[in-house]
């Protein structure tokens, strides 16, 4: 009997408790999968970041037609395995309203096609590669590709360092750096640039002097550089002590302010394009640096900049939406208010474009917006047109 | 650029010759393949980075830092991880998987600690002067390296081969039991030896982190590979076969790329030294495995 009273008055406490979460405006879960750890981590930490960042000014100033973001993160690990399980935990057991992530694009690759089969969206900020939004409808991105970045890179980097003639360096063992490699190709190809000579390198490596050894007896005009930072910055400052004074021109592994640090004494010279530049002065990048660096104690990256608007945009989409119905309901609204989602934010003026599958038919949506062009002169960015 | 090149292969060597020196040391002697001397390679590089930014030693010191914090770091893990083991006679292999486990361990502390991002040494630690000769381009760094492995190479050598203590240890990798009932101090040398071992990890972090301009939690991942490579060549647990095979490496990673092409590299670096074991399969100083058998 004694037993009896107490789990009756468990039930109705329980059952108090629940209609109270009821009776407030309900959290909006939203799933963040990025890498947290491991050799992707410094990419991922800065993207959630943008995220917490963007979450908190949304809160702060009342949420989304009441209701507050809440923001469950997930480590993937930089890895397809873990993106996959990391995917179906939120989406089926956390039951978010949308996933952002992974940060990879070899993870998007893996884990985006679970998203589509539950009718989520996947909302990547940092995948670049080609193919990731022909995955389906329920895929997009707001990272400009470099098939759009690199031509327009090339093309300031060609008027302002009269360029005619360049060597190649890319790394050779990453789906990132290796696509930035063949965009690059097709953008030389367009621009009827000759190459002298391609070298290649591995992750990990600390030793590239054999390369540009070669490539300083090949008299490039400049020298095209996919790579990540780890390996980037010290290229170039080898090709300093070799007394190799051409410009360099980067692809978007490069674009990060840390380059200052770690190539320091030998950072000149070096063009990035990006949608994103720390010296870019609209009253939407000065506040959210300023933002960004009260919040954290540390620069902002182009990374940051773009979970930022991520998260902005997809609020924009959100606040058009009914909430409270059905999941699989909020879930499919929210994919159809996405695309008309016009926003301007640390990155500019952002729109989506139609991406196709690989029959041509439409697929998800990728980002459409202007790259900016920089140089690095004296530890800082200076832009170019 | 022949003469170029020759001098890039040789600093590279060095390189990898500084790293596989401590490896091999405690393959020779304790006969465990240390997984974790990437580790603690990267460990000794970021205890010395520190130093240097928090109490702006010279570079002279933050070798010492790093050589006293890697090799009190292998003290500990031999303690640890090494000597239950050995207690409890466990097969070759164990102590191999344990080291990995410990790897990760370290590895994942340090980016708990630090971040994964890149870090670097203060640029004024080093002076990063390119001499220039006969249009050969090489920094003072690179001689220093190049240096200071022949030179460790050359101690390790003379102390095992003339030294009392030397004698004891070679002892023991003949036989740490035998050399127990002759009265060495077997576990007293095993730590002696997971100490320097471990130390010369951290001295090889600190300079190649400066060649490199890069300290990351992962930058012990890619040593251990070549690393094992250059061991195996130069033939298990010799300080001779450690700079032989690193240099060795770095030659035919640097020729491969002036004369075959960059993506060919480790394809035609791998391909000789695979060549090499069919030929000799001890490699090239591989003595003390076969007394070992």
């Amino acid at each position: 009997m004694k037993r009896n009273t107490l789990a009756h008055s468990l039930f109705a406490l329980i059952s108090a408790t629940a209609l109270a979460a009821t009776a407030h405006a309900a959290d909006i879960k939203i799933g963040v999968a990025e890498a947290l750890s491991g050799g992707a981590a410094q990419y991922g930490i800065s993207i959630r970041h943008g995220f917490e960042l963007a979450a908190d000014e949304i809160n702060a100033a009342g949420g989304v037609n009441g209701n507050k973001l809440q923001l469950i993160i997930e480590d993937d690990q930089g890895k397809k395995e873990e993106a996959i399980n990391v995917f179906k935990k939120l989406i089926f057991q956390d039951q978010v309203l949308m996933v952002f992530g992974p940060t990879l694009s070899n993870s998007a690759q893996a884990a985006d096609p679970i998203a589509q089969a539950a009718k989520t969206v996947a909302f990547g900020t940092s995948n670049t590669a080609d193919g990731i939004t022909s995955i389906g409808d329920y895929v997009f991105r707001n990272s400009v590709t470099e098939a759009d970045v690199l031509p327009e890179t090339l093309r300031v980097a060609v008027k302002h360092a009269h360029i005619r003639k360049v060597a190649v360096m890319y790394g050779n063992d990453d789906v990132f750096t290796k696509s930035g490699y063949d965009n690059f190709v097709k953008a030389l190809e367009h621009a009827k640039i000759p190459v002298t000579t391609t070298e290649t390198f591995a992750k990990g490596d600390v030793d590239f002097k054999a390369q540009l050894t070669k490539i300083k007896a090949t008299h490039p005009d400049a020298i095209v550089l996919s790579a990540l930072l780890a390996e980037g910055a010290p290229i170039m400052v080898q090709a300093r002590q070799l007394g190799i004074t051409v410009p360099f021109i980067g692809g978007n592994g490069m674009n990060s302010v840390k380059v200052f640090d770690l190539a320091k004494g030998a950072s000149d010279g070096l063009y990035v394009g990006s949608p994103w530049s720390a010296s870019n002065e609209s009253p939407e990048n000065v506040k959210f640096i300023k933002a960004f660096e009260a919040k954290f104690k540390t620069q902002p990256d182009q990374f940051a900049a773009q979970s930022y608007d991520g998260m902005h945009i997809m609020v924009q989409a959100l606040k058009t939406i009914k909430l409270g119905g059905n999941l699989a309901a909020e879930r499919s609204a929210l994919r159809d208010a996405l695309p008309s989602v016009k926003w301007t934010g640390a990155t500019g003026a952002f729109q989506f474009h139609r991406a196709t599958d690989k029959a041509g038919k439409p697929a998800g949506y990728d980002a459409q917006q202007t790259a900016i062009v920089s140089v690095t002169k004296d530890g800082k960015f200076v832009i170019e047109k | 650029m022949l003469a170029q090149q020759l001098v890039n292969a040789l600093s590279l060597g060095c390189v990898y010759a500084l790293f596989a020196l401590g490896f091999t040391l405690i393959f020779g002697v304790l006969g465990v393949i240390n997984l974790s001397h990437g580790a603690v390679f990267m460990v000794g590089a970021y205890a010395a980075e520190q130093a240097v930014s928090h109490l702006g030693l010279p570079l002279w010191g933050a070798l010492i830092v790093a050589f006293a914090f890697s090799g009190v770091l292998g003290l500990v893990i031999d303690l640890l991880v090494l000597r239950p083991l050995r207690a409890r006679n466990a097969p070759h292999l164990i102590p191999m998987i344990a080291t990995i486990g410990v790897g990760i361990i370290l590895t994942n502390a340090i980016q708990g600690i630090f971040g994964a991002q890149n870090i670097r040494f203060p640029e004024q630690l080093v002076s990063n002067r390119t001499i220039s000769v006969e249009g050969i381009d090489v920094t003072a760094l690179e001689l220093g390296i190049i240096l200071l492995s022949f030179m460790l190479m050359a101690l390790l050598l003379l102390a095992l081969k003339k030294t009392q203590l030397g004698r004891a240890l070679r002892a023991i990798a003949e036989s740490p039991r035998a050399a127990y009932l002759l009265g060495i101090n077997v576990e007293g040398l095993f730590y002696l030896t997971s100490f320097v071992a471990a130390g010369l990890g951290g001295i090889a972090g600190v300079l190649i982190g400066l060649y490199s301009n890069a300290l990351f939690p992962l930058m012990g991942k890619s040593m251990l590979e070549k690393g094992i490579a250059v061991i195996i060549l130069g033939g298990m647990g010799d300080m001779r076969g450690a700079l032989i095979g690193g240099l060795f490496l770095g030659l035919a990673e640097v020729l491969s790329v002036a004369y075959v092409g960059s993506s060919m590299r480790d394809a035609v670096a791998f391909g000789l030294l695979f060549l090499i074991l069919l030929i000799r399969p001890r490699g090239l100083f591989g003595t003390l495995m076969e007394r070992k058998v």
